[in-house]
């Protein structure tokens, strides 16, 4: 593995609580950079990377949405690093090699890529969609790595009809931290949930590509974004004290995802949560820990939070960074009261994308006071957060009649791509509102 | 800590031109009394002419200091067991292991014992002790406690760091070292206990002042320092820490009834106030019932003293508690008050900061406190002091001390100096603790008559406070 970034790790939270008071929120926020500001060059970042390409029938329908998927990930494959371990797979009811045929990964080089770029303009779209076939065959295909970056991109139009959820949750199962996954639908034919289940699993990003002319540019974004990556498998590990109750731990930033569930016990009184691979960049978390009431003045470690590269088995984890929780017991209202704004702001954010999520699921039912209700209540929590993305989505698919009410009307017509947009991009999430960032405590404050 | 700043002006605190006390200037054993210049004869431990402690015999212990080695946000020591749960280990930043509680630091309850002179190492009798305590409300403790004994008796200096100002702990710790290391440097040093005081409030203001880095860095305090020698008690402050006399017979002044500020009463001088008191000791005044000893450099004391509020209408003013001196870099020209007084019967000296206080102002409330003892009675409960306000009236005679109401044996002050310590500590928890608690308590004999022969060995004196 090459040079680290320097990984910090700082949390936002007001420690104090009321008299008897039980839960303690903070936002932890992990930012990798270089001293001196540029990253270090990944170059010498051992990764592999596979492609999966849908090649069911209904990609040659029209034949655009095939041929924009062949181009954009030719874009891919010339947008690897030489020397990373690769392969290009095409998915219809079952899995195929497309690149190289006899299995394996590859090392890219200029003529690899080449040979690959070729194999993929001779694609042929035919069959149907199971994209658990797919994965299993990109799981043994990373088998054949140590360590390293491992990363995916998976490109379908349509639903999973060919095998059973079942099925699909078991390869899921079986590949979740194995490698990461992004997971791209083109079209409007595909089922949003479906393909946000398969991202979640495995730690990858979800979006949609309506327009099949967005894929090139999407597929260089994602490899790019790979490619920048140059520490496999950071978790984060969360000790609590032994009469604590860890309540969740959610990614906030990028987007909103539930952790809670992918808790590894690691520790005594410790579990890490996978995150995945890291590049130059920077993700929050909030964590919520229920604590047993202490005295006035007491103070409490209710979280000592630390990124971990977690190591084989037997083996210490590396840490690179840490930070507390606290809490502290107070009689003064005026501290206890105080709502951390980071806290504040993306509650409001992870409320957000339920609001969407479950408004659209009641349109679809038919249930059409759930949704204006639901969606009237986005409207506000979008304006709130400074989310200008979700609120001109939001806009496609209602008529705003009072912005700070949330007073709503569904639209009658509502594009189907708009509609699927709004429910892909519900979670996605802003940093601050007009970049407030209130670090500075008042004079007197301690 | 205390509250805010209030009137920082531009001029910084100047070292006022003190002649620098030789630091070494105290005591090799002298054929003659450094005071009166008498001869005096090996083994007397107290001067025959004028009472004067004698240096040859037992040294002064050295200062007691609140927080050992200053590191004041320094977690206990680790090894032992959690406070909280019993588990280990403790981690380095101080938090248990098992149930995450943060581990006291060092200064966030403290106990000083002064042992008395030859009263041998902690199992002897006490000449003052103290308790310091971060209280409910602040995760740290800001109030810093210093105990010495120079060479004729006792110095104690409590500071209270100003919370708006920065690492106001390091204020209040420096303050009160140097305060205490000066008084017992000036006094050994034949100095008047007067122009000691007012001296080593100086040398602790500079040292202050000292801690600043830049202009906007002013690590700040209050500061009130007691002593006593020869059986007077000189006091001097500045801020809104307190000194009080609390007399053993339960009498409490009439102007200490609990609510008003006794605008008759100005310690020590006739009408002109503490901040002129330049006394000669044949001028000193006569202590008799309980009374606080100084007077606050406060907003609220300030209004009071010019008629614009009663002390009701200041103490309900947000800027009641707002300091009107300190010590720190940006506290302009300081101007320590001092003043002395001759404790006419034996008592207590408390010296205290605003956490005790802010729940106790009156010394009749003081007072109860003591006279109940460890086990406080209920506030609704009589406190024992009020029925003895009679019994001596003020001005019990020297050669009388005259105990009124006897004191139930297991709380006297003079026999268990940190167990009143402690007391009081733990009243000002119960009332809230909303802020940093600190108390000195020095016990105070009953006076010798004038001119009497005084004549101890050490160990077994009846004089010692016991
Ligand atoms: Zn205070
Ligand atoms: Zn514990």
């Amino acid at each position: 593995m090459s040079e680290q970034p320097q990984f910090t790790v700082k949390i936002d939270q007001n420690k104090f609580l009321p008299e008897g008071g039980r839960e303690v929120h903070a936002i932890v926020s992990v930012e990798a950079g270089a001293e001196g500001g540029a990253m270090p060059a990944p170059a010498s970042t051992k990764a592999s990377e596979v492609i999966i390409i849908d090649t069911s029938g209904s990609m040659s329908y029209p034949d655009t949405k095939l041929r924009a998927a062949v181009a954009a990930a030719q874009v891919a494959v010339d947008t690897l690093r030489d020397g990373v371990e690769f392969a290009v797979i095409s998915g219809s009811n079952t899995a195929s090699m497309v690149y190289p045929r006899q299995g394996g990964l590859v090392t890219a080089s200029p003529q690899t890529k080449d040979k690959a770029k070729r194999a993929l303009s001779g694609l042929r779209a035919s069959g149907g969609t199971a994209i658990g076939s797919w994965l299993r065959l990109a799981d043994e295909l990373f088998d054949d790595v140590q360590g390293g970056i491992r990363h995916a991109i998976l490109l379908t139009d349509g639903k999973n009809q060919h095998e059973t959820p079942e099925e699909l949750d078991a390869v899921l199962f079986r590949c979740g931290g194995r490698f990461v996954c992004d997971c791209r639908g083109v079209g409007t034919d595909w089922e949003v949930a479906e393909l946000r289940k398969i991202a979640s699993a495995l730690l990858g990003s979800v979006d949609i590509v309506a327009d099949p002319a967005g894929l090139v540019a999407d597929f260089q974004a994602m490899t790019e974004a790979a490619m920048g990556k140059s520490v496999a498998d950071v978790a984060l590990r969360v000790w609590t004290p032994q009469t604590a109750r860890l309540r969740f731990v959610k990614q906030v930033m990028p987007s909103v995802e539930d952790l809670t569930g992918k808790r590894v016990e690691s520790a005594p009184q410790a579990g890490d949560y996978p995150l995945g691979a890291w590049g130059a960049e920077s993700r929050d978390y909030h964590i919520c820990v229920e604590v047993p009431p202490g005295e006035i003045g007491k103070e409490l470690r209710a979280a000592w939070v630390k990124l971990v590269v977690p190591g084989a088995p037997g083996e210490e984890a590396q840490v690179l960074a840490t930070g507390n929780v606290l809490a502290q017991w107070t009689d003064d209202e005026a501290q206890s009261t105080r709502i951390n704004p980071r806290v504040a702001h993306y509650t409001g954010q992870a409320e957000l994308a339920v609001a969407i999520q479950e408004g659209l699921q009641a349109r679809k039912d038919g249930d059409f006071d759930t949704a204006t209700a639901r969606l009237g209540r986005a409207v506000v929590l979008a304006d709130e957060a400074g989310n200008e993305a979700i609120t001109a989505m939001l806009r496609k698919v209602v008529d705003v009649v009072d912005p700070a009410t949330g007073t709503v009307r569904l639209k009658r017509h509502v594009e189907k791509a708009d509609e699927m947009a709004l429910d892909t991009r519900s979670s996605k999430t802003v940093r601050t509102r007009k970049d407030e960032t209130l670090t500075t405590p008042r004079p007197g404050e301690r | 800590m205390t509250g805010g700043q209030h009137g920082a002006d531009d001029h910084r605190a100047d070292d006022q031109g003190a002649g620098h006390a030789d630091p070494d200037g105290a005591k090799a054993a002298e054929p003659s009394c450094p005071s009166c210049g008498e001869t005096v004869y090996p083994g007397e431990v107290f001067c025959e002419e004028c009472g004067h402690r004698l240096a040859g015999a037992p040294p002064p212990e050295p200062v007691e200091s609140a927080a050992p080695g200053g590191a004041g946000a320094a977690p206990a020591p680790a090894g032992d067991p959690c406070r909280g749960c019993g588990g280990t280990p403790i981690d380095a930043d101080g938090y248990c292991e098992t149930c995450g509680m943060r581990q006291p630091a060092e200064r966030d309850h403290v106990e000083v014992e002064l042992p008395a002179p030859g009263g041998g190492n902690g199992s002897g009798p006490v000449a003052a002790a103290g308790a310091s305590d971060r209280g409910r409300r602040y995760s740290r403790n800001e109030d810093a406690l210093a105990l010495a004994a120079h060479a004729a008796g006792v110095a104690a200096v409590v500071c209270d760091g100003v919370g708006s100002s920065q690492r106001p702990e390091d204020a209040s710790r420096t303050a009160a070292d140097t305060g205490a290391a000066e008084l017992v440097a000036l006094l050994g040093a034949g100095e008047d206990p007067e122009d000691a005081t007012r001296t080593a409030a100086l040398r602790a203001a500079s040292a202050v002042a000292a801690l600043s880095t830049s202009p906007g860095d002013a690590p700040s305090c209050t500061y009130v320092s007691a002593v006593t020698r020869g059986g007077s008690v000189t006091v001097g402050w500045i801020g809104d820490s307190r000194a009080y006399w609390l007399s053993a017979d339960g009498a409490v002044d009439p102007g200490e009834d609990g609510t008003g500020e006794g605008g008759d009463e100005e310690p020590a001088t006739d009408g002109s106030g503490p901040e002129t008191a330049e006394l000669s000791t044949g001028d000193m005044a006569e202590l008799g019932p309980s009374r606080r000893l100084t007077e606050d450099d406060s907003w609220a004391a300030f209004m009071i003293a010019q008629g614009a509020l009663t002390e009701a209408e200041a103490e309900e003013h947000p800027n009641a508690h707002v300091i009107t001196a300190w010590l720190g870099a940006d506290a302009g020209q300081v101007s320590p008050h001092v003043a002395t007084f001759r404790p006419a019967g034996p008592g207590t000296l408390l010296v205290c900061s605003d956490g005790l206080w802010n729940y106790f102002p009156a010394a009749r409330d003081l007072a109860a406190l003591l006279a109940a003892g460890p086990a406080a009675p209920g506030p609704d409960e009589p406190a024992a002091a009020t029925a003895s306000d009679a019994a001596n009236g003020a001005g019990g005679t020297a050669t009388d001390p005259a105990p009124g109401p006897v004191p139930d044996p297991g709380h006297d002050p003079a026999a268990d100096p940190l167990g009143v310590a402690r007391t009081l500590v733990r009243h000002a928890l119960d009332a809230g603790g909303r802020d940093n608690i600190t108390v000195a308590v020095i016990p105070i004999p009953a006076p010798r008559s004038p001119h009497s022969s005084i004549h101890e060995s050490i160990p077994h004196s009846t004089e010692q406070p016991r």
